[in-house]
């Protein structure tokens, strides 16, 4: 039974001038438990948004997101609230950590909404991406890739079904961005996590046996990955 | 917990508006509260203080000028009364005890008020507590040049027993009017808090026929202070409508309580003011906080919505905001406190100087739990405002850009 499943899902914004722009326009997508995956896609193709959906970030105008066997769709947002918190873990192509909190605290922050905090497990998440001795530094004085490693951490804090990485790394460099591919999809194995990342980077995709155009699923078509 | 973490982050973020936010709450309740504490405590001080008499008899004239003069030892007398009248009113069968009291001079600014040693041996200045001289002095021989001086003007002149001083005419110390006589200090009262700490006591005729007064009025007296007997409630009527509305050469000024309240009632307006300014800065300190948090909330937006990614609820957003606005009033209203007591205690230094009269800035007032408690809420209400503007915070928009 897949852990995402996606049907007839459509999203549509309106754009300045009143005209309605369909970004996402999906006829069935589904990911297995455990399995990982790649979305190919250009910028502005509807990526991002996808993932929102997925995450209960935005609300479908139509369809289904099945996630774990509850429907997303359907739920409210303080619902959908509590599903991101407890089943999926967001990894961001500009990391998006809190400037103020030490990485401890960011680590702390991906669990306290979800299963609660827990100081023993977040010191272990960092020490597992290579941190143990950057507990109490801020963001600012991390470097990208060190940025990108707690992010990781705090993405799998809440231990998620999902793991969703959008552009993961995009802002890094060849050597952090090959090093930090290698850690997420190692630490999402060891989780049990599945993950479903969007790239447009060949180099990325190229780790990943399962790559779907994001193009193609985003006109009506059907995919199934991690089978 | 993390509710907790989220507004102490933010204070810490935002140290500097928190700062400033919190100090003009910190202003606001500060003044609010010891404009109410004075008030009230003043208010009760200076109506509640009699010396354990009921009425001050003297000269025709304003029954609050005569109160004044000999309750607290402020304003000048209204005039003399001759000792004929002071006899009839001690002799009056609804009068336990008549003092009298005789001013005129002082010592260094400090007042010599003469008076019988009834005043120390049978007056009650609270219930149950008469006055006392401290160990090591005495009372005043009554036919002696001796002085016995209340504890704040002996402390403040240096005098201590064996002291001599020679008093100075009238009530405004002037080095040119010094009288010859020589008086002997001989005794310290304990202190009582009441305006009689302020005054440099010595007998009754010692004011009388200090050189230079009158001869003519070397038995007269300037107030008699009365106290009625016990259960005689309608006495005091009786002897109002006998000296104020029946006779015309002298003033009844019963009770005493009610005379100060009047006063009080007078000057009641500057009260209002002062707690309407009170009022106004605690809203503008409101304010403050409003607009300091909604101004953030531009650069909060991602903050905010890295946290609804992260799986917070539109709710804990809008309650650490406008608990993070509760947080900065109750930090304002911690210093609030130091600068009530500053300002309690600097009043209460002149109050005592002045009057005698004594506050205490660590009184328990009612004050001091519903300002802490209205402010803080009033800074919780101000934070609603920028709370409901972070609670409709679009995620996905201030997430990350859409591709």
């Amino acid at each position: 039974m897949p852990l995402l499943e996606v049907a007839n899902l459509k999203k549509a914004f309106i754009t300045p001038d009143g005209s309605e722009h369909l970004v996402v326009n999906i006829g069935r997508f589904a990911l297995l438990e455990k399995t990982q995956a790649a979305l190919q896609g250009e910028s502005g193709s509807g990526k991002t948004t996808f993932l929102h959906l997925v995450a209960g970030i935005l609300k479908p105008d139509s369809g289904s997101i099945r996630l774990a066997g509850e429907e997303l769709a359907g739920l409210n947002e303080a619902a959908r609230d509590r599903v991101r918190a407890t089943t999926i873990g967001y990894i961001f192509q500009t990391f998006n950590l809190l400037q103020g909190y030490t990485c401890l605290e960011n680590v702390l922050l991906g669990m306290s909404f979800g299963p609660g905090p827990n100081r023993a497990a977040a010191r272990e998440l960092l020490k597992r991406v290579g941190l143990e001795g950057r507990l109490d530094h801020y963001p600012r004085q991390l470097s990208t890739g060190q940025q990108q490693r707690v992010a990781v951490a705090r993405a799998l804090a809440n231990r998620p079904k999902l793991v969703l990485a959008d552009e993961p790394t995009g802002n890094l460099d060849h050597r952090n961005a090959r090093e930090s591919l290698a850690l997420i999809r190692e630490a999402c194995q060891e989780h049990g996590a599945a993950l479903l990342l969007v790239s447009h980077d060949r180099e990325v995709l190229a780790q990943f046996s399962d790559v779907q155009q994001f193009d193609s699923i985003n006109q009506g078509a059907t995919a199934e990955v991690g089978t | 917990m993390t509710l907790w973490l989220l507004i102490y982050k933010s204070l810490r973020q935002h140290a500097l508006s928190t700062s400033v936010t919190a100090f003009s709450i910190a202003l606001a309740g500060g003044l609010l509260m010891s404009v109410w504490s004075v008030k009230e405590q003043s208010q009760a001080t200076f109506t509640g203080v009699n010396a354990g008499y009921d009425a001050v008899l003297g000269a025709r004239g304003s029954k609050l000028q005569l109160v004044l003069n000999a309750i607290f030892h402020l304003e000048a007398s209204p005039g003399n009364l001759a000792w004929s009248d002071f006899e009839d009113v001690r002799k009056n069968p609804n009068v336990e005890l008549a003092v009298p009291l005789a001013v005129g001079d002082n010592f260094r600014g400090y007042r010599l008020v003469g008076t019988a040693l009834d005043f120390f041996e049978r007056s009650e200045y609270a219930p149950g507590k008469h006055f006392a001289v401290k160990p090591g002095g005495r009372m005043f021989d009554a036919t002696l040049r001796e002085a016995v001086v209340g504890s704040f003007a002996a402390r403040k002149l240096g005098l201590k027993p064996g002291d001599e001083f020679h008093p100075f005419h009238g009530l405004i110390f002037d080095e040119k009017n010094q009288h010859s006589e020589t008086y002997l200090v001989v005794g310290v009262l304990e202190p009582s808090n009441t305006p009689t700490d302020r005054v440099i006591w010595i007998p009754l005729a010692g004011i009388q026929r200090m050189s230079g007064h009158d001869p003519k009025a070397a038995t007269d007296v300037s107030a008699v202070l009365v106290k009625l007997r016990a259960g005689s409630a309608i006495a005091g009527f009786q002897m109002d409508m006998m000296y104020n509305k029946q006779g015309n050469r002298l003033t009844f000024a019963w009770p005493i309580g009610r005379v100060m309240a009047e006063l009080f009632d007078k000057i009641g307006w500057f009260d209002r003011v002062l707690a309407l300014i009170s009022y106004l800065v605690a809203l503008v300190a409101t304010a403050s906080i409003l607009a300091s948090i909604y101004n953030s909330m531009n650069e909060r937006r991602r903050e905010i919505a890295i946290l609804r990614a992260l799986g917070a609820h539109r709710t804990t957003i809008l309650s650490s905001i406008v608990l993070e606005a509760a947080a900065i009033s109750a930090l304002g209203m911690l210093v609030g406190f130091v600068i009530y007591f500053a300002i309690v205690s600097g009043v209460a230094a002149v109050m005592r100087t002045q009057t005698g009269v004594v506050i205490d800035p660590f009184k328990f007032k009612p004050v001091m739990l519903w300002a802490p408690a209205a402010l803080i809420a009033l800074g919780g209400l101000a934070g609603i405002v920028p709370a409901l503007k972070a609670y409709r915070t679009d995620v996905a928009e201030n997430l990350t850009p859409i591709s």
